[in-house]
């Protein structure tokens, strides 16, 4: 069947864009896209947006953004599943272009968290949790990953200070990478210092809610410009799982299951073993997340993915690459759009034009994005084709 | 077409008398802190803030700073030809301010007399105000005031630094001052990072909005077009001062602009009395005037909500040396100390719902 290509990447920042309109976020994603596939035109968009209605009052973000960018009268549409919305866009539009149905793919992930501020903004992300049972209690996205992390450092002895390589890994590899929120390396004594979020839930533990939008213009080959030069990078496999919603009607919460599936399907149809995976890009937005998509990936046994990061497995020159651009926790976690500049970074890395965040000899990039904690699961494995 | 030219009067002005006040009622950031957080210490934006007592109001504090700013300007209440009070908390929303304070002093009737508002920055607009009538020729002087009692939302970031306080200054010809003002700049757009509704009782912020957009973005702004017009730079100055809503802001602010810290030591009152709004960074001024040396050279920048800087190019002269000390120092009032609990800090600033 036909091989999918990402012919085009473009990102904006991730940051506190107060003064910029989400629109005119997406655009300038969108722009630098097309730009970088060579100005090859869309005949759909796939758009991926956690909050826009909540935060923005503004639903319809497939027209919205279509007609604002110059392509009116194209198929879009906005594809959401929480935190995994932007994986799940790339998955529509991987199909849609491997189905033959569409020549021209335009996936374009975009949040714009900065148009509320204070309670507002955490109303909007309970919304991603089940409404009628947990939202209701009062249980926020921090206090779900404090509940897991609690229960993990219980049955696994782990000591306070076990998750501080997850941040620490993540703001040394930001630190070489431009369009990254935070480009500063942290110092390790600064992570028993940091303050609570959500017991055992601290500051470095959670990835920073930001704006930012990123897209990847997907295409054949055969459909590529004449004068296209870079380097060949195919989507090899694309899998989403999903597992209950609450986190109360999970049998084994710590056991991250639909990460697990996500994961083991993407291997399967991209026919390569763990060990190939050159690099990971995690869906980061707790360390305790990290930490178990790990474990459920296959990288480490149950109970011990904190020990990648704590023994340095997990930096650009370990065992198993991840974060390699910063992750959720530097480049930043910016909500729907977060998939999308996965792809971005894991293109960009199997291009060999990474910099300073190069992972050497990348061929395959996995990038697995999270709705909540693993409700949703979404995996990408992206293969640098050999010519 | 962009005008950032220097606001310079045509005849040179100057502050003749500087008076400052704060209330001696101090409630620790950390008694805040136990009450709506767990008891946390760490990370307080501040150490303690000042607490008006029972019996006091931007009126009655009012009137302290300007009899302070009298005893140095050593001028007749008759030669006062305005009287401007800025505050964010006027106790009232219609009845002025300044006709209580002026009618206290003995300067009415033969006056001018206005209330401002412009969030924390509504005391040096009230300078602007008297340079430009001053420097006009209109009048020999125009007594500026800055003062608050600002109310905190009960387990809001900002009831750690709420504060009250504020400051003085009569403003007359530069032959008479014991600082001259070389120039102002005022720098202002449409920013809402903090606002308050007629009928609500407590103001809302933007939380992080109020930062890089709001303060920063601003007081840089002035100070750097008043220092490029002037064809300064940091080390030109002896001191600096700049608006004070916590610790970190002036001090960050400092930094960017190339101050060192100790030229904004004196100046930096916040950690000691919280942020008292449109007193806050003229408050700062005061102390820097209370230790300094004829010819010291300073710079103040103030930044109110909404939002916009005055900044200010000051230099001290030798008359200084002679009224300073003629009128209580802003150290004395921060040392005139009585800590209070959050229960009593409850009563005093009216949180307690009565009825």
């Amino acid at each position: 069947m036909t091989d999918v290509i990402i012919a085009g990447i473009g990102q904006t920042e991730v940051g506190e864009h107060w003064d910029i309109a989400l629109r005119d976020l997406a655009y300038a994603a969108i722009k630098e896209a097309i730009a970088d596939s060579g100005g090859l035109q869309p005949q759909a968009l796939f758009v991926g947006n956690m909050l826009a209605p909540n935060l923005s009052n503004q639903s319809h973000l497939g027209v919205l953004l279509a007609d604002h960018c110059g392509m009116r009268g194209i198929e879009a549409v906005t594809v959401e599943a929480a935190g995994a919305s932007g994986g799940a866009a790339l998955r529509q539009g991987y199909m849609a272009v491997k189905s033959g149905f569409v020549d021209v793919a335009l996936v374009v992930g975009v949040e714009k968290f900065t148009d509320q501020v204070g309670a507002g903004v955490d109303t909007a992300v309970a919304t991603t949790s089940d409404s009628d049972f947990e939202a209701v209690q009062g249980l926020t996205a921090s206090g779900q990953a404090a509940l897991l992390m609690r229960r993990y450092m219980h049955e696994y002895g782990v000591p306070a200070d076990g998750f501080a390589g997850f941040p620490l890994t993540a703001h040394a590899n930001g630190a070489g990478n431009p369009h990254a929120m935070f480009r500063k390396a942290i110092k390790a004594e600064v992570y028993g210092k940091a303050e609570m979020v959500s017991d055992p839930i601290n500051l470095f533990d959670a990835a920073p809610n930001a704006d930012g939008a990123a897209a990847v213009i997907l295409t054949r080959s055969d459909l590529l410009p004449k004068e296209y030069s870079h380097p060949l990078v195919k989507i090899a496999a694309s899998a989403v799982s999903t597992d209950t919603l609450a986190l109360h009607d999970r049998h084994d919460p710590l056991g991250f299951w639909a990460a697990r599936e996500s994961v083991e399907a993407a291997r399967h149809k991209a026919g390569i073993t763990l060990e190939q995976v050159s690099f990971f890009e995690y869906h980061d937005s707790y360390s305790i997340y990290a930490a178990l998509s790990l474990e459920a990936a296959g990288f480490a046994p149950r109970g011990e993915g904190w020990k990648l990061a704590a023994q340095g497995a997990i930096a650009l020159n370990g065992r198993i690459p991840c974060a390699t651009m910063g992750g959720l926790k530097a480049r930043g976690f910016p909500g729907g759009s977060t998939g999308v500049y996965q792809a971005v970074e894991a293109a960009t890395q199997l291009r060999g034009q990474a910099g300073p965040c190069q992972v050497a000899g990348a061929t395959f990039g996995m990038i697995q994005s999270l709705g909540g904690p693993a409700s949703t699961a979404v995996v990408h494995i992206l293969e640098k084709m050999t010519p | 077409m962009p005008n950032n030219t220097l606001l310079k009067p045509t005849r040179p002005v100057g502050i003749v008398g500087y008076g400052a006040y704060v209330p001696r009622y101090r409630i620790p950031a950390r008694e805040i802190a136990r009450v709506w957080a767990g008891g946390k210490a760490g990370g307080l934006p501040i150490k303690e803030k000042a607490v008006p007592g029972l019996d006091e109001d931007v009126i009655t504090m009012s009137i302290e700073a300007a009899r302070n700013a009298m005893m140095r300007a050593q001028i007749e209440p008759s030669q006062l030809r305005a009287i401007w009070v800025g505050s964010e908390s006027h106790p009232y929303a219609v009845k002025p301010t300044s006709t209580v304070v002026g009618e206290a002093i003995g300067a009415v009737p033969h006056i001018q007399a206005g209330d401002w508002e412009f969030a924390c920055k509504a005391g040096t607009e009230a300078m602007v105000a008297a340079m430009g009538f001053v420097g006009s020729g209109m009048a020999e002087y125009a007594l500026a005031i800055g003062m608050d009692t600002a109310q905190g939302k009960p387990g809001d970031a900002l009831e750690y630094t709420a504060a009250a306080g504020g400051a003085a200054f009569v403003i007359g010809p530069a032959e008479n001052s014991l600082a001259v003002i070389n120039a102002s700049y005022s720098y202002v757009t449409d920013t809402p990072d903090f606002w308050r509704r007629e009928y609500q009782k407590y103001p809302e912020h933007g939380v992080r909005f109020t930062g890089e957009p709001a303060y920063f973005q601003h007081i840089t702004s002035s100070s750097k077009t008043l220092m490029e017009e002037l064809g300064t730079t940091a080390k030109d100055y002896t001191w600096a001062v700049f608006h004070q809503p916590n610790t970190k802001f002036p001090q960050r602010a400092a930094q960017m602009l190339g101050f060192t810290p100790e030229q904004i030591a004196p100046g930096l009152l916040v950690p000691v009395i919280g942020n008292t709004y449109s007193g806050a960074s003229i408050i700062g001024l005061t102390a820097i005037l209370d230790i300094a040396k004829p010819g010291d050279r300073i710079l103040l920048a103030s930044f109110g909500s909404g939002a916009g800087s005055d900044a200010f190019d000051i230099t001290v002269t030798d008359k200084i040396s002679d009224r300073a000390g003629r009128a209580t120092k802003i150290q004395e009032y921060i040392a005139r100390r009585t800590e209070i609990d959050y229960a009593t800090y409850a009563r005093f600033r009216d949180k307690i719902t009565m009825k």
